[in-house]
């Protein structure tokens, strides 16, 4: 049903037409919306055969989800930034256990120092843990996302996040047509395990797995990922036949064609971006948008082809590897090997600093004229930096005096002044 | 040729073998059609307490609920010894998930049988470890909601399955890999711990109750009891340890029995934040007879006599008769499941001093009413550390 309505309302309404059957949450910033008005619709009736489970911690909630998961329920939670950290243990151990949970993630910064608003520090922490991830561009792909995700998570047995950008997403109104529960029955069997605990058959669930077949074990989530790829992309098309709108998917180009440079994002910034591109096609620049959805499993094979011929890429990331630079540009660099395309990575809009179009498009006006460095972190205040590290140096000055004082009295200590170190 | 003698009673205890009770009062142990949850091929060490635990609890639970029961178990012991794969010794619908979150995934197995509305029942199980620290706010969480999950608290004090170490169920003196027996005051500190079921009973939940592997009637009876509440019920359960407590392995039933008798580890029932029953002390012993069969107490008896903190540990047990009233007629009922009940006042019989400090293990009635003779557990072992001052550690 269309409606002028909040994002976390509209993801809430969407699980709720999903039919889980046991919620747990437990709040933080920006998650809180969704596990409310879940807790409303399941305590008023509106969804019958759900247990909503108001638990302690992030760790118990997704503890909760594994016991129910394995217990034969559809599982689902919400979470965000520090919370999908408290939980990180048991989520590794879901998706080692094959369970097919689903769980919104309200991307958020990480602390300290401590922050509440949107980047995707918190995901990209879990992109090695064997969940599928899929980011949500607006609130009608967030809420579509989540049904998909379902059928995505329990035809492969995996677990799934759905990234949406907090606050960016998950408090704006917007117009979404809510995916009405009859349509969602169309599209979403019942939740049919591949195993669960049932004292008729009893089984063995955790055991422990030595040498000799652990790295089978491992390799089988990693083929299951691999199969994924193809899932995610014919789990969209079979959404887009019963819903009507095409949503989900792996990737999904916006003016590509003939484009020599190509602007790569995940999640909210895309809206942005293909805004800034507009106006740079105006303005006569061959720049196009490729957005990535699934970026686990990383479709390779979609990037490599999306950008044929690409002369340069401009990977915007809301998040980094510090010390390193870029997360996903990681990934794109290794789908283009080979072809000569170009890899420039900009961190942006951290701890919730807005993405304008004016500076997207100061990045790409250096890109044209190949100016773009390696990695570039967009509107950073290098005199803040400066003075920062001017200060700090200073105030260095005397412990470096004092440490040099302590290993004076050794001269077997000290570096003799030809630079050759003594071995020891 | 020496006859050997044979006896038709066991001596030394007040427990009745089961062919003189009726029906109704045999244990389910003793049932040829007990499910045997944890059956054998399993790899615990030799007179492990705590797979005598789980057997017993979970056999017991079974019974009682016509085999409708979902496992959930802790990391630690019974996790790795029970399911090396391909191997399981479990004949019971098991999960396990992680070290500090059974009391979690319990509820989301039980929020997942409501929401189908099965009847299946949720017995959660751990060791201290998993329990009393990594798992406690976990515990306190299924606590306060009062989710349908019996908690099975197997305590042997101490993380035995990384190499004993201290644990916050681990008793004072006691010595452990991260208590070790050295400096002025050897083994783990005074005045520190969790008193796990104290605290569960703060919660008010419907059902609490300590018990040992010594005494299974009383043990089969309260998860037969908790079985019969709806609501988080908790059951911490004494299980000793051969391995991390230097104990003969042939003497769990024993240093488990006698951890009762002291004092030190009183035996009761409580509901909904009330004590209801206590387990009286029949014939009270010194916590030396406790403390000396195990190796982890032996800086306390050699190379000199500790007598000092060997009161302190008279004293916590004393504290522990005087609160639960334990030597008492009538301060709470006594519970009475499947044993006659001796009434009046507790009998008392004389418990010979060991002699010696590497002593033979003794029965509680007396070496003389051993069955089988023992290996002195110290024979052949390396010298007790002491807490010899300049004593260099050779690497």
């Amino acid at each position: 049903m269309l409606s002028q309505i909040e994002g976390s309302k509209a993801v809430a309404k969407t699980v709720a037409a999903c039919r889980p059957e046991v919620i747990c949450a437990y709040p933080i910033s920006p998650q809180t919306h969704i596990v409310e008005e879940l807790s409303r619709i399941v305590k008023n009736g509106e969804l019958t055969g759900c247990e909503y489970v108001n638990v302690e911690s992030e760790f118990a909630a997704m503890s909760v989800a594994i016991g129910a998961s394995a217990t034969g329920a559809r599982a689902y939670t919400a979470t965000a930034s520090q919370g999908l950290l408290y939980m990180v243990e048991a989520i590794y151990n879901a998706s080692g256990m094959r369970l097919p949970i689903v769980m919104t993630v309200a991307n958020r910064a990480i602390g300290a120092p401590i922050n509440i608003w949107n980047d995707h520090t918190d995901t990209m922490s879990q992109r090695d843990s064997g969940w599928i991830q899929l980011y949500a561009e607006d609130n009608q792909e967030a809420a579509d996302l989540h049904v998909q995700a379902f059928r995505i998570a329990e035809e492969l047995s995996v677990p799934v996040m759905v990234c949406m950008d907090g606050f960016v997403l998950t408090h704006a109104v917007e117009r979404v047509d809510v995916p009405e529960e009859a349509d969602v029955a169309r599209f979403l069997p019942p939740f049919v395990p591949r195993q669960l605990l049932d004292p008729d058959q009893p089984i063995t669930m955790g055991a422990m797995v030595g040498p000799e077949a652990f790295t089978e074990v491992r390799y089988l989530a990693h083929q299951s990922q691999l199969d994924a790829v193809d899932v995610i992309e014919r789990v969209s098309a079979e959404f887009a036949s019963v819903f009507g709108r095409h949503t989900g998917g792996l990737v999904r180009g916006y003016r590509l064609e003939g484009a020599g440079t190509v602007v790569i994002a995940l999640g909210s910034v895309l809206g942005t971006l293909k805004d800034a591109v507009d106006a740079e096609r105006e303005q006569g620049h061959a720049v196009g948008v490729l957005g990535i959805t699934s970026f686990r499993p990383f479709p390779y094979d979609a990037v490599r082809a999306a950008l044929a011929g690409v002369a340069q890429v401009v990977m915007v990331e809301r998040a980094f590897a510090v010390g390193v630079g870029g997360i996903v540009a990681q990934d794109v660099r290794t789908a283009v090997e080979g072809t000569g395309t170009r890899v420039h990575t900009v961190v942006a809009g951290l701890g919730g600093r807005p993405i304008t179009q004016a500076s997207l498009r100061g990045v790409l006006a250096e890109a044209y004229a190949g100016e773009l460095g390696r990695l570039t972190f967009l509107d950073l205040d290098r005199a803040v930096v400066a003075a920062e590290l001017a200060r700090e140096h200073a105030a260095e000055a005397p412990r470096a005096a004092a440490r040099t004082a302590v290993r004076s009295p050794d001269a077997a200590d000290t570096v003799p002044a030809g630079g050759a170190v003594p071995v020891r | 040729m020496a006859a050997t003698p044979v006896k038709f009673y066991q001596v030394g205890s007040f427990a009745v073998g089961n062919r003189l009770l009726e029906s109704g009062q045999l244990s389910v142990q003793s049932d040829p059609g007990r499910t045997n949850a944890l059956t054998s091929g399993h790899r615990a060490c030799q007179g492990c307490g705590e797979a005598l635990g789980a057997r017993y609890a979970l056999d017991a639970a079974m019974a009682v609920t016509g085999g409708r029961v979902i496992t959930v178990n802790a990391t630690g012991c019974l996790e790795v010894f029970s399911t090396p794969y391909p191997e399981t010794s479990w004949r019971v619908p098991w999960l396990h998930s992680l070290f500090g979150n059974a009391p979690a995934v319990a509820t989301g197995v039980q929020a997942a049988l409501r929401a189908k509305g099965s009847d299946v029942r949720v017995v959660a199980q751990g060791g201290d470890g998993g329990t009393v620290d990594i798992g406690f706010a976990c515990l306190s969480g299924m606590f306060e909601r009062n989710d349908d999950v019996l908690y099975i608290c197997y305590d042997n004090g101490g993380y035995m399955n990384t190499g004993v170490q201290r644990s916050g169920a681990t008793p004072p003196a006691a010595r452990t890999s991260t208590t070790q027996a050295v400096g002025e005051h050897p083994g783990n500190v005074f005045g520190q711990g969790k008193d796990a079921p104290r605290i569960a009973m703060a919660h008010e939940i419907p059902y609490v109750a300590t018990a040992t592997v010594a005494d299974l009637a009383d043990f089969e009876a309260k998860v037969a009891k908790a079985m019969t509440f709806r609501g988080a019920r908790y059951l911490h359960v004494m299980v000793p340890c051969p391995l991390g407590w230097g104990s003969a392995s042939s003497h769990t039933v024993r240093i488990a029995r006698l951890a009762a008798e002291s004092g030190l580890f009183p035996v009761f029932e409580a509901e909904h934040g009330e004590v209801t029953h206590v387990r009286r002390i029949r014939r009270q012993v010194p916590v030396e007879e406790y403390l000396r069969l195990q190796r982890r107490y032996a800086h306390l008896f050699s190379p000199v006599r500790d007598d000092v903190t060997i009161a302190r540990l008279q004293a916590a047990a004393d504290r522990n008769i005087a609160r639960y009233g334990l030597l008492e007629d009538t301060a709470v009922a006594e519970l009475s499941y499947g044993e006659p009940v001796v009434t009046g006042a507790a009998p008392t019989l004389d418990f010979p001093v060991p002699a010696r400090d590497h002593h033979v293990p003794s029965t509680s009635a007396g070496p003389g009413l051993d069955l089988h003779e023992r290996p002195d557990p110290l024979i052949g072992r390396p010298p007790l550390p002491g807490p010899t001052p300049g004593d260099q550690e050779t690497i």
